[in-house]
């Protein structure tokens, strides 16, 4: 089948130098590795979305013990939102830098993102051990086992992320802007919005609807 | 789409733009918008002037609305043509992700609702 018949019958890709038989070729690696981790976090996403189902059964079944709207504490969850939206705000600017080839900016924010994604960490670390020692671990109830599920599966991202962004910044110090350490960055700056994205919907069911009066 | 449209090779999820100043707007308006549906959500969430049982319900499209924003300005997904890959992933996540949690709500909500045991009784059964 020649290009113009092609073109007629809706086979062409764009213009005309794409026969539909992989003449043009793939993408270049720039564009196909970070495509793999967006449908890689889309599936992270969909993971999330079962444990927020599961929790948003399970929110009522808490077999006579302590209630979301007893435990959870609004201001905490405010600072834990800042936090981590900041870093994801710091993140971006880390990336900016990177592009522009800047080694001391890429170095500064991306410790500022660790830093702020650490602060969050943190935070959560201590409100998971205030719970547990106030008789609110997650054997109590369903609905506890199923909060620390959620929360804590966001919160074990969060600790991988960290971990990535040290070993990134590394990876920059030791072999500089290269395109495979650019693609790895683009790909960790994904990741580290997405955690932010589940986090909007965790501070929304979770401590807000939680607590609602 | 005009020619130059078509000339432009696809962009990769979360790739900034070309220039600095439009990049670093973007994000900054981004994180301007999600602060403002952040306090939106809490204030919300505390005040005592809306109608009660809205407000979950408004909790939830607020938290919709940021997940958008931080889609646009932070990871630049947008609805031009060197997108359309990112996007129509973006979409099926986004139908898997409602039919799981829509699906699961809806089907053990009636459950609990229309097995014949009271809530008491359906909560000691959930517990385990």
């Amino acid at each position: 089948m020649s290009t113009s018949q092609a073109a007629v019958i809706g086979l062409t890709h764009r213009a005309s130098e794409d026969t539909g038989h992989g003449h043009r070729g793939p993408e270049s690696k720039s564009i196909v590795v970070p495509y793999g981790f967006w449908l890689f976090v889309l599936s992270d996403i969909v993971l999330f979305s079962a444990l927020f189902a599961t929790y948003a059964s399970l929110a009522h079944a808490t077999d006579g013990g302590p209630t979301s709207r007893e435990l959870f504490s609004r201001p905490t969850a405010g600072v834990e939102t800042l936090a981590l939206l900041l870093s994801s705000f710091v993140c971006g600017l880390a990336m900016i830098a990177a592009r522009h080839r800047n080694l001391a900016w890429t170095q500064i924010w991306l410790l500022v993102t660790g830093l702020l994604g650490f602060a969050f960490l943190a935070i959560e670390l201590r409100e998971f051990a205030s719970l547990i020692a106030d008789g609110a671990p997650p054997q109590r109830s369903a609905f506890l086992s199923s909060f620390f599920t959620l929360v804590g599966c966001h919160g074990a991202h969060v600790t991988c992320g960290l971990l990535w962004i040290g070993t990134m910044m590394a990876q920059i110090l030791a072999k500089g802007f290269q395109p495979h350490i650019m693609r790895r960055l683009l790909c960790l700056s994904i990741f580290w919005h997405a955690l932010d994205i589940v986090w909007v919907a965790i501070f929304t069911l979770v401590y807000l609807v939680g607590t609602l009066p | 789409m005009t020619e130059q449209d078509r000339q432009r090779p696809d962009v990769a999820p979360g790739e900034p733009h070309d220039s600095l100043m439009s990049e670093t707007i973007s994000y900054v308006v981004g994180l301007g918008f999600a602060l403002i549906l952040t306090g939106l959500s809490f204030w919300v969430a505390s005040t005592p002037l809306l109608w009660g049982p809205g407000v979950a319900t408004g909790l939830v499209v607020l938290a919709i609305a940021q997940m958008g924003v931080h889609l646009v300005f932070f990871l630049h997904i947008t609805s031009g043509p060197d997108n359309a890959n990112n996007v129509l992933a973006l979409a099926f996540g986004v139908l898997i992700v409602f039919l799981v949690m829509i699906g699961t709500i809806w089907i053990m909500g009636h459950m609990n609702a229309n097995m014949g045991v009271g809530a008491d009784l359906m909560n000691l059964q959930m517990q385990h």
